[in-house]
């Protein structure tokens, strides 16, 4: 078990020194903090977006980290994909073929078409384990609570095998508790965007959240705990721009700069960006068997994205209902490129948000694009649209 | 008249009656099939929509809904050249150029009230899907949205990691067993509820008793074309004897065909019956045909003297009902679960591990050259391809030949672009021979 902290570079530092040092660390490919907790002599298990148990892998004392792509360029990992697909799947392989970013397992989802195939893609080029975690596609079956827990058990098993240490249930809460209040502690974030947007940007929330999946959650709690209070009481005016509800990021991120750009013309209210990270919306209760209740959790207190299918869950419904509860008055509808899961809801996003006179921009986005001068311009004509003439 | 003595009668009726009978057959009974949806369709009956893999075919055969499989119907505007305008007619509504071209024709044949070039194709008011392939599950909700259908997803775990497909017998199998029964008995009751019929077991094991010839007899075509000459193109044949496969499973129709199907290629083996390729190079197919040049695209390897012998399309594309397995008629739904586990599984191994099934198919059957046909419509058989070359090379010393185009979308498809990759493909593979002569 790893016990001393691998990123304290924020701590004494002012609100704008602590975000500056952050948001260095998530836009850097190197993965520093990982190669310190490696370095120190632990395990890190690697998961693919969306959705991941990371509570699992934290009772056994690996770090869970979410390998969610790069701003890099695939030199290595070209050449074991075709064309046609998105970013995200070639640059998350171009960091562990570059070593830039070293695992002793990885663990992909069946969320898409394409990203079903990377654990066996990962699989021919490394020795460790990867493996597929296969999430119920059936969440309204009487019986997928009980799968998912027997999966998560088998799941539990192989990361056992990994760090050496057998998983407790008394473990198991403790990990459950900490993500937990890791999970509060976002919600608190997002709130805070509800009521007072000015106060926090999208492009320093995503920045602050984004960390989770690479930082000991217990050192996320930390800088969390620390971060809220000093945007609460930001000496920051508040400013009359449009709110809005960014979906379409989660799975492939949209750059940080992109986000910056928008938060120039607009305050994000909510959004969907690493709803992984956020997708238990609900504590996890730790008095009955942990495992179950992780796996009812996933099935009966989560978010939505395009890569899960419950009947109680029409996305339509769902987008709505966040843009309700955000006092979104605008929709920025975007999409990765090659994103088939993103593309194939914006038709009924554009449907539904028609249908509820909700204005929505519709954009496409790559985690590797670097000019946004002609994404800035449609946004600000969107948004100067609503201001002067809605 | 018993089932060898109507073999009797067919090999004494001599050798035009036996060959290409498959072909003629499986076209006609095709005809027959579409005939049958169209007629529902002008009757306002609704179908229940399903896929290749994983159709469930066996248990909505119990209820006598007409059955549509869209993944068909798509691929058919391709070959009969219309593909384009459907296309055009869901991109028009919004649908993406980048996402699946199966999907996008559906749409369109829906917004067009059924209308298809083989008739007419009933409102889907079940769906029944898999999780094989995602765009099941996202083209399912589209349904939902267009015509308010009921849509059940079969949850199938697949294979955990490479090579560690948990075997019957073992717990982690009976665990994701006993997931997918208790899957299909909901199933069961969605379709009482849908149809207002009461569920019969013992109409169950008549289905599951036809079933079992098909998955049989296909296991033992498909092994049949280790002969040499190949008896059947596993590109074209194949993919007429792929949509009976698909169609008819479960009923007396599809297993008196296939019984007769293997008759033929027995028949063609015994005589040393070929296709009408004077066959030089063996080689298999990888992914899914290109549909929009479908017979221009074969000729390209014939010409050459190249014949598929085999593909993962005939292992992924029939729900995996490759892989030998036969319905248990005394626990018809346990061993149904088991079967529909195990098969597509299988179909999902020869996608992600395609390396593997095709050293196992190669080695069987005896190829010179693989080809690798990723397409931009479908992620799920194509994103792993590369690597999954790659990891072939490493094992086997066979030529291959990757070219991209779609299974629908013929602005995807370059004709002479193709056909220069594939004819140094095929100088490449004489100029090989020439020196394993002269060493």
């Amino acid at each position: 078990m790893v016990t001393q902290p691998v990123f304290d570079e924020w701590k004494g530092k002012s609100l704008d020194g602590i975000l500056e040092v952050c948001r260095d660390l998530v836009e850097s490919p190197e993965y520093p903090t990982v190669a310190r907790w490696r370095a120190a002599g632990g395990k890190v298990v690697g998961h693919f977006q969306v959705y991941f148990p990371e509570e699992i892998a934290h009772a056994a004392g690996a770090l869970p980290v979410k390998v969610r792509g790069a701003r890099l360029e695939a030199i290595n990992a070209e050449s074991r994909f075709g064309s046609y697909l998105c970013s995200i799947l070639k640059t998350s392989l171009e960091l562990a073929l570059s070593g830039k970013l070293e695992l002793d397992m990885f663990v992909s989802h069946p969320i898409c078409d394409a990203a079903r195939n990377l654990a066996a893609i990962w699989g021919r080029n490394f020795d460790y384990s990867c493996q597929i975690l296969y999430l119920p596609q059936n969440p309204n079956s009487k019986s997928s609570a009980q799968y998912l827990r027997d999966e998560y058990e088998r799941l539990m098993g192989d990361v056992e095998a990994v760090t050496g240490t057998k998983v407790t249930e008394d473990a198991l809460r403790h990990s459950l508790e900490v993500f937990n209040e890791n999970r509060r502690l976002i919600r608190e974030l997002y709130a805070l965007r509800h009521a007072e947007p000015w106060k926090i940007p999208v492009d320093e929330a995503y920045t602050l959240v984004a960390l989770a999946g690479m930082v000991p959650r217990e050192e996320h709690n930390e800088l969390m705990r620390t971060v809220l209070p000093m945007l609460r009481d930001r000496p920051v005016r508040k400013q009359d721009r449009i709110r809005v509800v960014f979906e379409g990021g989660f799975c492939e991120q949209p750059p940080l700069d992109l986000l910056t750009t928008i938060a120039r013309s607009c305050h994000v209210v909510d959004d969907d960006l690493l709803i992984g990270l956020r997708y238990l919306v609900e504590d996890v209760p730790v008095a009955g068997d942990p495992l179950r209740d992780l796996a009812e959790s996933y099935l009966e207190h989560s978010s939505y994205s395009p890569v899960q299918h419950d009947l109680r869950k029409p996305k339509e419904k769902m987008l709505l209902e966040r843009i309700r509860n955000a006092r979104g008055e605008a929709v920025i509808l975007t999409a990765a490129k090659m994103c088939e899961p993103g593309l194939e809801d914006q038709v009924g996003y554009s449907q539904a948000l028609d249908e509820a006179d909700i204005p929505y921009f519709v954009g496409e986005f790559q985690e590797t694009m670097s000019g946004y001068e002609q994404f800035e311009l449609q946004l600000e004509t969107f948004v100067e649209n609503i201001l002067f003439f809605a | 008249m018993s089932t060898t003595d109507q073999k009797k009668a067919n090999q004494n009726a001599g050798h035009g009656s036996i060959v290409g009978r498959g072909a003629r057959d499986g076209a006609a009974l095709f005809r027959d099939w579409f005939q049958e949806l169209t007629v529902a369709a002008e009757e306002g009956r609704p179908g229940a929509y399903v896929f290749v893999m994983g159709s469930m075919m066996e248990i909505l055969s119990c209820f006598d809904l007409p059955v549509v499989f869209p993944e068909i119907n798509s691929l058919q505007m391709a070959v009969r050249r219309v593909a384009h305008e459907y296309l055009n007619e869901a991109e028009d509504m919004g649908y993406s150029p980048d996402i699946c071209g199966y999907v996008k024709a559906d749409v369109a044949l829906q917004a067009r009230q059924g209308e298809h070039p083989m008739g007419r194709m009933p409102k889907p008011g079940v769906a029944v899907l898999t999780n094989a392939c995602n765009t099941y599950i996202k083209w399912a909700e589209i349904w939902e949205r267009m015509a308010d259908t009921r849509v059940f997803t079969l949850d199938i775990p697949g294979t955990r990691e490479q090579g560690k497909a948990a075997p019957p017998g073992t717990e982690q199998f009976e665990r994701d067993r006993r997931y997918v029964e208790a899957q299909i008995r909901e199933l069961i009751e969605l379709c009482e509820e849908v149809t207002g019929k009461k569920f019969d077991i013992d109409r169950l094991r008549e289905v599951l008793g036809h079933a079992n010839t098909v998955l049989r007899s296909w296991r033992r075509v498909i092994d049949l074309n280790a002969s040499r000459p190949s008896l059947f193109n596993a590109l074209t044949d194949g993919t007429v004897y792929l949509g009976v496969a698909n169609s008819l499973r479960g009923t007396a129709e599809g297993a008196r065909y296939f019984e007769d199907l293997v008759e033929e290629m027995e028949y063609k083996a015994e005589h040393g019956i070929g296709t009408l390729t004077d066959e030089q190079y063996r080689l298999l197919f990888v992914g899914v045909p290109c549909y929009p040049i479908f017979r221009r695209f074969n000729e390209m390897f014939t010409e050459w003297g190249g014949t598929f012998v085999g593909s993962t399309y005939l292992l992924f594309a029939s729900g995996g009902a490759g892989y030998e397995f036969q319905y248990d008629l005394k626990k018809p739904l346990e061993s149904l679960a088991a079967g529909v586990l195990l098969t597509v599984r299988d179909a999902m191994d020869a996608m992600f591990y395609s390396d593997l099934a095709l050293i196992e198919m190669g080695d069987k059957l005896g190829v010179d050259g693989v080809v690798y046909h990723p397409i931009k419509s479908c992620r799920t058989t194509s994103t792993g391809l590369a690597d999954g070359r790659r990891a072939l090379l490493e094992e086997r010393d066979w030529a291959t030949l990757f070219i991209e185009s779609d299974m629908m979308d013929r602005r995807v498809v370059s004709e002479a672009q193709l056909k220069n990759r594939i004819d140094a493909f095929f100088e490449g593979m004489a100029a090989r021979r020439k020196r394993a002569a002269i060493s």
